[in-house]
């Protein structure tokens, strides 16, 4: 053992290497099985992402033009080769838009509260919750926003703002625990000045902490939004589906993206009279697959933007 | 008190007697508030105070709201219930839960079988086999599947899957049915949940994964070096130093993904041909159905007391998920640099 350690050469500390590995065979079969199988996890992973985006991309490619995008549903019906997502869009960004303004307020107050303020209970509690809050299931968010809206407005409520109040219960919890993330590697340093300088500190948290996490906080917010704008479940408890455009949030059914495509995939095929001129039987498909790809299309940009953000904007000094 | 309702900031800068009078307590309760907790500071501390407290609150609510919707549904005696909601089909309000949880659970259970094994193995992929230049974005990659939306996989899998797996389906009916699961008359369209169960594992592959590589990168580097430096392979290292440490962190990785299946929405609806049974014949159409999915189906034609009969079996699944997303936290909270929300 010690003849073989002393000995200077470089070759010696591989030859014990070989040594040690080799005796048994088999340690090296299994060696090698494991790391075949930890290789085709991988690759098993990758299948289902690239059938996915290829199939959207293949089937919706066909469908997806500015008439498409620049047409509600409205008078569109049968088999008709016509209609399209203009609603659906005008919807999902309002809502969308408005559980933001909902979302981030609160979240970054609560994400303040943590790093700046939070200690004792509350603080822990408020911790162990919001990481909960993250698993609350999006239908059950969606029950809750209906449950809270039926009261105030009766059973059978469908508006808009109660879609973003329940993507906004899914939203919260994101855009805490991104921005509490951003917030802790302030350095002290900077805190300790501002506040040596007198800067009242509410102060110092809101023109040098954030100012200094800003890049961060937006990425969270980024990819959060890019999280809940997918979400179909809650929206269909509360906000319904709709074939006109509205703009009015609290007035009636709208059409969200992620809706159009179930309502649409429910729809299926259109059985069509042979002597039909206007009808395409797979007409639904191709407007369900079109619209995700428009919904894929944004999710993906939202999730580049929000990393360029950081890349470009972080602050260097770590 | 009175010192620190007027500390003028030029008296602040000597606050030599202050802190000597007063006991050790009051000192550190004066260092927390110093030097000025006062008009703008104050109401801002409020603010972010009560932000934290109104997560607390909108949880509660959440709980509160369900079960006053409920209430009607449940309260009501068992024969006029059934007479009002049609899908009860003259059972109680138990009767018609039992399966719809049976389901969910199911399903989500498969799900998580075939996802574990194929998570833990991206994640030891990432964090010990990869090479480090392109580790992060191949964990990135990984990242994507869980961008996708839910409905977009409910219609790839309803489209694209199915056709893919029902040959497979048919295959281990007449060749395996002697193992019970794949018993019965396995269905031609392949609409069963075995099939949403592989899409269920797709939809949680990413946070599995997520938690898992951090668990896998935080074990002990010297441990490691230790065991290759005996002579271990790189998968008995894996086996000896990296799994040990991470089991508590992967089994709540595990239990995450759990919590996710069991809320999975729109890739269920999409796929699976809905029934209301307790079987474990997976290849079977019409035996099984989730929660969540009846729910979404149900739900735009329901009257008042069938919407109030829904809600509570989302209350159900509120509690199933909530005491599985404690139970998953109450893990993982000892390492707490990380959560399924970064």
């Amino acid at each position: 053992m010690t003849t073989t350690t002393a000995t200077p050469s470089s070759g010696a500390p591989s030859g014990l290497r070989e040594i040690l590995t080799n005796t048994d065979p088999r340690r090296r079969r299994t060696d090698r099985t494991m790391k075949v199988l930890i290789y085709a996890a991988f690759a098993i992973a990758m299948i289902p992402l690239v059938s996915v985006l290829w199939t959207v991309v293949s089937k919706g490619i066909g469908h997806l033009n500015s008439y498409f995008l620049l047409h509600s549903m409205r008078g569109v019906f049968g088999g008709m080769d016509a209609g399209g997502i203009y609603h659906a869009i005008i919807g999902t960004l309002l809502i969308t838009l408005w559980a933001t303004v909902i979302s981030v307020p609160i979240g970054l107050m609560v994400a303040v509260y943590l790093v700046e303020y939070g200690r004792g209970r509350l603080a822990r509690a408020v911790t162990f919750f919001v990481d909960v809050m993250t698993g609350i299931p999006s239908i059950v968010a969606g029950l809750f926003a209906y449950a809270l809206f039926a009261l105030f407005f009766g059973p059978g409520v469908r508006m808009g703002i109660a879609g973003s109040v329940a993507l906004s219960v899914l939203m919260i919890p994101v855009v805490v625990r991104s921005s509490e993330e951003m917030l802790r590697l302030v350095p002290n340093e900077l805190r300790e000045a501002a506040l040596a300088l007198a800067v009242p500190k509410w102060l110092v948290t809101v023109r040098v902490v954030l100012r200094t996490a800003v890049a961060g906080i937006v990425t969270g917010i980024t990819i959060a939004v890019a999280r809940i704008i997918g979400e179909t479940a809650p929206l269909l408890v509360t906000v319904g589906v709709a074939d006109s455009i509205n703009y009015n949030m609290v007035d009636g059914r709208m059409m969200t993206l992620p809706v159009y495509i179930y309502r649409q995939f429910q729809q299926g095929l259109v059985p069509c009279s042979p002597t039909a001129t206007n009808c395409v039987p797979t007409i639904n498909f191709d407007r369900a697959w079109s619209a995700a790809l428009v919904l894929i299309i944004i999710v993906m940009l939202l999730n580049l933007v929000g990393r360029l953000i950081t890349r470009l904007f972080a602050p260097k000094s770590r | 008190m009175t010192s620190t309702q007027t500390p003028a900031a030029p008296r602040s800068e000597r606050p030599g007697p202050g802190p000597e009078s007063a006991p050790p307590r009051a000192k550190k309760k004066r260092a927390y508030k110093a030097p000025a907790d006062r008009g703008a500071n104050r109401l801002f501390r409020w603010a972010a105070t009560g932000a934290g407290a109104f997560i607390l609150v909108v949880l509660a609510a959440v709980a509160v709201f369900l079960i006053v919707k409920a209430w009607p549904a449940i309260s009501m005696p068992t024969d006029e219930l059934a007479a009002q909601v049609s899908a009860l089909h003259g059972s109680s309000l138990l009767a018609y839960i039992g399966p719809l949880v049976f389901g969910t659970v199911l399903a989500a259970a498969l799900a998580l079988l075939f996802a574990t094994p194929v998570a833990m193995g991206i994640a030891l992929f990432t964090s010990h086999y990869a090479p480090r230049r392109i580790a992060s974005a191949l964990g990135y990659v990984v990242d994507l599947l869980a961008a996708i939306p839910s409905v977009v996989y409910g219609l790839w899998g309803a489209t694209v899957l199915v056709n893919v797996v029902k040959p497979l389906w048919l295959w281990l009916n007449t060749h395996l049915s002697w193992i019970p699961f794949f018993g019965g008359e396995a269905s031609p369209t392949g609409r069963v949940v075995l099939s949403v169960a592989i899409v269920l594992a797709v939809m949680i592959l990413p946070i599995i994964t997520a938690v898992s590589r951090e668990v896998f990168l935080q074990a002990p580097r010297l441990h490691e070096e230790a065991a290759l430096a005996l002579g271990a392979t790189r998968w008995e290292m894996i086996r000896m130093a990296v799994l040990p440490f991470a089991r508590s962190g992967v089994i709540s990785a595990a239990m995450l993904g759990l919590g996710r299946a069991l809320g999975e929405t729109m890739a269920v609806v999409m796929i699976l041909s809905p029934g209301a049974t307790y079987s474990f014949l997976l290849l079977v159409a019409g035996k099984h159905n989730t929660i969540a999915a009846n729910i979404a189906s149900q739900f735009p034609e329901a009257n008042p007391i069938g919407v109030s009969t829904l809600i509570a079996t989302g209350l159900a699944l509120f509690v199933i998920t909530l005491a599985v997303n404690m139970a998953a936290r109450a893990i993982v909270a000892r390492r707490k640099d990380f959560s399924g929300a970064n």
